[in-house]
């Protein structure tokens, strides 16, 4: 899978919680995907959903979506139509959920991406390659188990797949 | 070679002997979900196909993240969740029985050894009771309740030994901020923590509910202690289940281990907007606040009451403050109203709201104005989380709280205690 977009940073970097990827003012009561989507981020940076673009990457520094366990937060990112979320290191709930749901997380240096840097991650291959500042940065390989459950297509069509867990 | 506590309680529930960062599948004990979660566990359980949660007895739904409804959106959730759960036979608690986890381990649901799933980050809570509990999301405990199990990887663990007795007016509350301060929001990423030493021996069960709860605030997957004759006395008292309760051997191999004596501890807040953002009161002694808040899953326990109303008794919340109390669980409400706990807290000018989570989620019951100073007995103080982004959150003990209310300021409950 080869995904192409611009990176979109914060002002804070480190320990971006799901409350702000998903304020409870909204999760608590909206059930359709697509307007929670419209709600991304706002808390942290309002006016996001309005700037970002279809196949953008959000890339951040350490535990990236610690706090609440609410799958609302990677399906908002999903339906966002965000390709991947980059950081050096994510928060574990949040790491299964997105795997669950099939939104890739990409561990790297992200240090060395900036914001609006045009980016182009190539999975099979295990290279993000910064267009803008023409240079490959290695990503982390994934866990079989998490490369199992993006290639079933997240853990319902896993379950549905194999009648229970073959992983 | 020897084993923690997680790695009992893993082979137990995998049916052979397993060590750190091994993947398998376990057997669960039990599992859950609340109204902000089961929404969406009960959506990926259609989506597998599944017709039938593998035992009605073992899972568990509560409506009280935002409980009574507020607006038709979440009554609309609500009466998803509740026809699903009456259709299910499930252990159902509609709106006011209480916060989830106060409830699942007071209605006896988990003991000690068992291995718990939630659909919410703090069912790490039940680990005071020796209990493996972790949070997970909305599919992985929809992938529970199809099939009585779910993957995971046995997590190292950290060692905390805390030695030393706490001090008067300095609470678990205190001691578990203190080590969130100390390690940071990641230091215990997919970690079991265990607490173990003196002063962990000397606390209540409600007080070690308290240090279990916050595990997930340093990243943790288990916030883990072991079996003493107060936790048998608990659990007996609340359950009828069997159990075997889990304890680590003298050489087993942990990540990290953490040693502090806690005798000269000083109460403790998280500033705005990170619960690692931890220092003691003094540094931010005469802070104005505008609201209190005692409750929780954190601190919403009879002892929690009996330490606020110790406080406030006689007195009076400073004019143009408020405070917002809300027991953990209606059975909570009706100790705390026999021992006369509510009056002193009505007395003094407190408002009493249903039990539930409300205030701290931000979806009703207590959501401040632009610019103001919250002091809070909850678990999470970042940006927004009690419903506006404008506002400020400091999270303290509920003496602390109480201490503050009285004179509108961040205040040293130490003052206040003869």
């Amino acid at each position: 899978m080869i995904f192409q977009g611009k990176a979109r940073r914060f002002s804070q970097d480190n320990d971006i919680n799901t409350d702000y990827i998903i304020s409870g003012r909204y999760k608590f009561k909206i059930q359709d995907p697509n307007e929670l989507a419209t709600h991304v981020m706002e808390d942290l940076d309002p006016g996001f959903f309005q700037r970002r673009q279809d196949g953008d990457f959000i890339v951040a520094g350490r535990n990236f979506g610690c706090g609440s366990s609410r799958e609302q937060a990677p399906q908002a990112i999903k339906y966002a139509r965000i390709s991947a979320v980059m950081a050096k290191s994510f928060a574990r709930i949040f790491y299964r959920n997105a795997f669950n749901i099939g939104l890739p997380l990409i561990e790297c240096d992200t240090d060395q991406i900036k914001d609006g840097d045009e980016l182009k991650l190539d999975l099979a291959k295990g290279v993000v390659t910064n267009i803008t500042q023409n240079k490959d940065i290695k990503i982390k390989p994934l866990p079989p188990v998490m490369l199992s459950l993006l290639q079933d297509g997240g853990l319902v069509e896993h379950i549905k797949k194999h009648h229970g867990f073959n992983l | 070679m020897g084993q923690t506590i997680i790695e009992k309680i893993f082979s137990k529930h995998a049916g052979k002997n397993v060590a750190a960062n091994e993947i398998v599948i376990a057997e669960i004990d039990f599992c859950l979900g609340q109204d902000g979660t089961s929404g969406i566990v009960i959506d990926s359980f259609k989506k597998m196909n599944a017709t039938r949660v593998f035992d009605s007895k073992k899972m568990a739904v509560i409506i009280d993240h935002s409980s009574p409804s507020p607006n038709s959106g979440v009554s609309a959730i609500h009466k998803k969740i509740r026809d699903f759960s009456l259709q299910q036979k499930l252990q159902f608690f509609d709106v006011g029985q209480g916060v989830c986890h106060q409830l699942v381990p007071e209605r006896g649901f988990v003991v000690p050894g068992d291995l718990v799933v939630g659909a919410d980050s703090h069912t790490c809570t039940y680990g005071a009771l020796n209990v493996a509990a972790t949070g997970m999301g909305s599919t992985d405990v929809a992938a529970c309740a199809a099939t009585g199990r779910n993957w995971f990887k046995v997590p190292e663990s950290i060692k905390f030994i805390c030695n030393g007795k706490l001090p008067k007016g300095v609470y678990s509350k205190d001691l578990i901020l203190f080590l969130i301060g100390q390690v940071g929001a990641d230091g215990a990423t997919y970690m079991s923590c265990e607490y173990t030493g003196p002063a962990i021996n000397n606390l209540s069960v409600d007080a070690r509910f308290t240090i279990s709860n916050m595990a997930i605030e340093m990243g943790a997957k288990f916030g883990l202690m072991e079996c003493d004759k107060k936790t048998l006395d608990w659990v007996k008292k609340h359950s009828r289940k069997k159990f075997l309760c889990q304890s680590a051997d003298p050489d087993a191999k942990y990540f990290r281990t953490l040693i502090f004596d806690v005798s000269k501890l000083e109460p403790q807040v998280a500033k705005p907007h990170q619960v690692d953002n931890v220092c003691p009161v003094r540094e931010v002694a005469g802070t104005e606040i505008a609201q209190g808040f005692i409750g929780t899953c954190t601190n919403g326990r009879v002892e929690d009451f009996g330490i606020a109303a110790k406080i406030l008794k006689g007195k009076k919340i400073k004019k143009g403050v408020r405070l917002i109390v809300a027991p953990a669980s209606n059975w909570i409400l009706k100790e705390t109203m026999k021992k006369g706990y509510i009056d002193t807290l009505l007395d003094a000018g407190a408002t009493l709201v249903t039990p539930g989570c409300g205030p701290c989620v931000g979806t009703h019951n207590g959501v401040p104005s632009d610019n103001e100073n919250v002091i809070s007995t909850a678990n999470r103080n970042f940006k927004g989380r009690m419903g506006n982004p404008n506002a400020f959150i400091y999270l303290a003990s509920p003496a602390t709280v109480a201490a503050s209310v009285i004179t509108g300021k961040i205040t040293d409950p130490r003052k206040h205690l003869k």
